[in-house]
């Protein structure tokens, strides 16, 4: 009840502040000159219920995706949750996603491995590919899929076991036996996660003794460990002091390159400072996609330059 | 103008008034049902402990041997025994009853001198065969002289109960070699050793080597009756089967004559040695050698003595099969039948009450049946227990008993083998009685896992049964074990539905023992709890087994603690791996 009011505020102040655009739910245009910032009017397509075409800066065309969404809506029951997004994550990049609390960021990432399935209610439409797969074609292994896509969540969740368990988890339930290949991959993924030199004489220590931010970077680890094509983080910070928060988010650096990374962050500093690429979600729309420094310094839009700059959200 | 000025007034005071109201009502502030709820806990508490103390104070005092006291009496015969209780009161025409007109006279001045007050003692004077009761009230007015004699003997018997009285002699076939209680004393104890190991050899022989000849007579009377069920009665192998039968009987016929004969020799050599003893009443008795447990002149013994006396007791309640129908000597077959049933229970209601809170929990879609089935578990645990002995005698025993004894011991018919009660139904039943104990912590604990934890397993690719073998057991596996050690505290307590499916008076065959197949579920077994009912209210002299009673009873509840402590243990252990310091 209150968010909704204090939108409807928002959303008046807003129309009051900007001027008139001339292309309403048009398509975007790259010619557009980027200072000119036209309203796109993602508050009427709100308040109106029905999509909104996404900005989506020329910059993406040239990335290489590894996941790509196309029209995908999604809906809890009769509450849409989703409105047609459709947006391409790049190879080896890291991807902010942001926008105010609420605004489907974590339902859009939880989509991607199908753990929406675990909800009963869930309904969607639209297409997800993974490096070319299909997600929600039916007759797809789920638990296959799953073991493709690493994911970390907004509070560290270490598994009622020792650190060196909770790793190499999904090497046992795929059956992996041989020691070798076990304590290779977990320091692998310690070392990768950044918390080896912490850890490595408590390895069969309770995982749950860690501190908080250790803890989350073991779920990094335990994430990495299966080599997955795509690693979602949903806020992985939210939980964690600044301290470390910073080491994640060197961390986060560190893996860009060898992992394309979908991050959801609430932070507007941190997706600015760690990722490549940053989409602009508001109320299930897909506002805005680009490069992370022409949307924070020269967004298109009006309603993503109030986002970024603080002026609401 | 006054009315204007008036008005605010009524308000405030009303205010005024409410506050008040507020100060001086009880309810209204937190201190009365501070004072109810502490009350009524400390009233719990007290009750409680007040039980465990009586229990653990009369049980474990029953074996510490307490001293002979002599008291001469006017008018009547002396007393010898332990004084267990002490009272005083006020006499009346019955306690002067029974001696003649002077002596009472006497009596009645005495105890008027006293101020008709007198004191009391409750004398437990055993020697059954000879005064046909087990205690005597003594009162200080009628004493005439209180001692503790030198050689008074505390005699436990093999069979008719303890006898107290002074050793007068030692008698060795028909012959008093003895007639001073140190020689005498110094003459048993240099037999006893030797008798001892007579009476244990004859024990052997009765439960070994008649055991096994039974045994044989019964297996050739069986192999018969399956030949009879298999080829007919009259036709040429039964004829054969009943031949060979009849030959190897006689074989074992004389065996057990044998048998039979090196027990009387036995007893014979027993028989010679005997303590000559006085009772109280100045009657001589000769006691058997082969019958004395142990004896022991009380009043000589310092503490390190009778605290020996008490260890061998125990041992022996600990360690011994029971005499005396169950009022003496041990109870190690029911503590093996109460731990053995207990324990199978245990292993049979946990996997069972895990599975189906699983079921309840993680697949079953949440809905009105689902919520009907979990009432109805709950309400599984508010059946009065003599329901479960009823359906466990009905459907355990009479159907599926019978049918395998249909099935696989035809031979035996009519005498069941599985159609009746035995440890393996007992313990079904308790499980079946303690399966809502189980369902519902079990259920709550997994309810309890974080479902992050869930989901972190779920984004990791594993499978739901993986999440739940990997993930929701393990840390559900402290609650689960508070199913457990909730449902073994309501087992092995439990005695109503074990007197329908198995737990009996007697049981000298344990269900598990050095006899092929070596576990025997189909056996009925002994059970502490039963033991105590029997012991206190079938035994022919529940008086005289009081103590008994209580020291069984704490027996029995040390058992339970005992189990629930490990139990505890293991749960706390698993406790401190799942919980970090910080979460
Ligand atoms: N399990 C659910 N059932 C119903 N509605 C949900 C559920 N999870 C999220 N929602 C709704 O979906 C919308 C988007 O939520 P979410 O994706 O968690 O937002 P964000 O992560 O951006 O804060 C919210 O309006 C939320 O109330
Ligand atoms: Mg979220």
């Amino acid at each position: 009840m209150i968010r909704a009011r204090s939108e409807t505020l928002r959303s008046e102040v807003v129309r009051k502040s900007v001027k008139p655009s001339p292309s309403i739910g048009g398509g975007s245009t790259s010619g557009q000159a980027s200072h000119e910032r036209p309203t796109r009017k993602v508050f009427d397509a709100v308040s109106e219920k029905r999509t909104f075409e996404a900005e989506l800066h020329p910059a993406l065309l040239t990335e290489e995706m590894v996941l790509e969404v196309d029209g995908f809506s999604l809906f809890y029951g009769a509450a849409q949750a989703l409105w047609e997004i459709s947006m391409g994550i790049p190879k080896g990049k890291v991807t902010a996603l942001i926008g105010p609390s609420g605004c489907g960021k974590s339902t859009l990432l939880r989509s991607v491995n199908r753990m929406n399935d675990l909800i009963d209610t869930v309904r969607i439409s639209g297409t997800m590919r993974l490096n070319g797969d299909a997600i929600y074609a039916p007759g797809v292994d789920v638990i296959e899929l799953r073991k493709r896509i690493g994911m970390v969540f907004q509070k560290p969740n270490p598994f009622p076991m020792s650190i060196f368990e909770n790793v190499i988890y999904s090497l046992r339930i795929d059956g992996e036996r041989k020691k070798s290949v076990l304590e290779e991959v977990c320091e692998a993924s310690l070392r990768g996660a950044g918390l080896w030199e912490e850890v490595k004489d408590r390895l069969h220590d309770s995982a749950l003794r860690l501190s908080g931010g250790q803890q989350q970077r073991l779920c990094i680890a335990r994430a990495i460990a299966a080599e997955p094509e795509v690693l979602l983080l949903d806020e992985p910070c939210s939980a964690l002091d600044p301290i470390a928060t910073g080491r994640i988010e060197d961390l986060i650096e560190e893996l860009k390159g060898s992992y394309s990374i979908l991050m959801v962050t609430h932070n507007m500093q941190q997706a600015s400072r760690t990722s490549d690429y940053t989409a602009f979600m508001y109320l299930g729309r897909l506002v805005e996609y680009g490069p992370t420094e022409e949307l924070f310094v020269q967004p298109r839009l009006s309603e993503t330059e109030d986002y970024v700059t603080g002026r609401f959200g | 103008m006054s009315e204007v000025l008036e008005a605010p007034v009524p308000q405030s005071r009303r205010v005024r008034r409410r506050a008040s109201q507020r100060a001086t009502s009880l309810f209204s502030n937190g201190e009365p049902m501070v004072w109810l709820t502490g009350g009524a806990l400390a009233l719990c508490v007290v009750m409680i402990v007040g039980m465990l103390c009586l229990v653990a104070v009369q049980g474990s005092g029953t074996f510490w041997p307490r001293a002979l006291e002599r008291f001469e009496r006017l008018g009547a015969s002396a007393v010898l025994g332990e004084v267990v209780q002490r009272e005083t009161y006020e006499p009346n025409a019955a306690a002067f009853a029974g001696r003649d007109e002077a002596t009472a006279l006497e009596l009645r001045a005495r105890a008027e001198r006293a101020g008709n007050v007198a004191e009391r003692w409750l004398v437990r004077t055993e020697n059954f065969e000879l005064t046909g009761t087990h205690y005597t009230w003594v009162s200080d007015f009628e004493v005439t002289a209180r001692s503790q004699p030198e050689w008074a003997l505390s005699i436990e018997r093999r069979e008719g109960g303890p006898f107290y009285g002074e050793l007068v002699g030692f008698d060795v076939g028909g012959e008093r070699v003895a007639t001073e209680p140190g020689a005498a004393w110094a003459l048993f104890e240099e037999h006893l050793p030797a008798v001892v190991e007579r009476v244990e050899a004859r024990r052997a022989i009765e439960r070994d080597e008649i055991g096994r000849v039974n045994r044989a007579l019964e297996e050739q009377r069986l192999a018969v009756r399956r030949a009879e069920l298999e080829h007919g009665p009259d036709a040429a192998p039964t004829r054969a089967a009943r031949e060979l039968a009849a030959a190897r009987e006689q074989a074992l016929q004389s065996e057990f004559q044998r048998l039979r004969g090196e027990i009387e020799a036995l007893v014979r050599q027993n028989e010679r040695f005997g303590l000559m003893i006085e009772s109280a009443d100045g009657t001589e008795t000769r006691i058997p050698l082969g019958q004395v447990v142990r004896a022991f002149p009380v009043n000589q013994l310092g503490l390190s003595g009778r605290i020996g006396v008490y260890g061998a007791r125990t041992a022996e309640f600990l360690t011994d099969e029971p005499r005396e129908s169950n009022t003496e000597g041990g109870v190690l077959p029911a503590i093996f039948g109460t731990v053995t049933m207990t324990l199978v229970m245990s292993l049979l209601v946990v996997p069972f009450g895990v599975l189906a809170a699983l079921y309840l929990r993680e697949y079953a879609k949440p809905g009105p049946l689902v919520s009907f089935v979990r009432i109805a578990v709950n309400n599984l645990a508010g059946v009065p227990s003599i329901v479960f002995g009823v359906f466990g005698l009905g459907f355990f025993c009479y159907f599926v008993g019978a049918s395998i004894d249909q099935l696989f011991y035809s031979e035996n018919l009519p005498s069941p083998t599985f159609g009746t009660g035995g440890v393996l139904w007992a313990s079904l039943t308790l499980a079946l009685l303690t399966l809502p104990v189980v369902i519902v912590p079990t259920e709550e604990a997994l309810a309890a896992v974080p479902s992050s934890m869930r989901e972190g397993s779920y984004a990791c690719g594993a499978t739901k049964w993986q999440t739940i073998r990997r993930i929701v057991l393990p840390r559900a596996l402290p609650g689960i074990l508070t199913g457990m050690i909730l449902a073994i505290a309501r087992g092995a307590g439990e005695v109503a539905p074990l007197m329908l499916v198995g737990a009996v008076k007697l049981a000298p065959e344990l269900p598990i023992d050095g006899e092929a197949p070596f576990v025997h579920p189909s056996r009925s077994f002994m059970h502490l709890g039963f033991h105590i009912y029997d012991l206190g209210f079938q035994s022919p002299n529940s008086e005289a087994a009081k103590p008994m009673v209580y020291t069984t009873t704490l027996l029995l509840i040390g058992i339970v603690v005992l189990l629930n402590v490990v139990a505890i243990a293991v749960r706390a252990k698993l406790r401190r791996r799942f919980q970090g310091a910080q979460v």
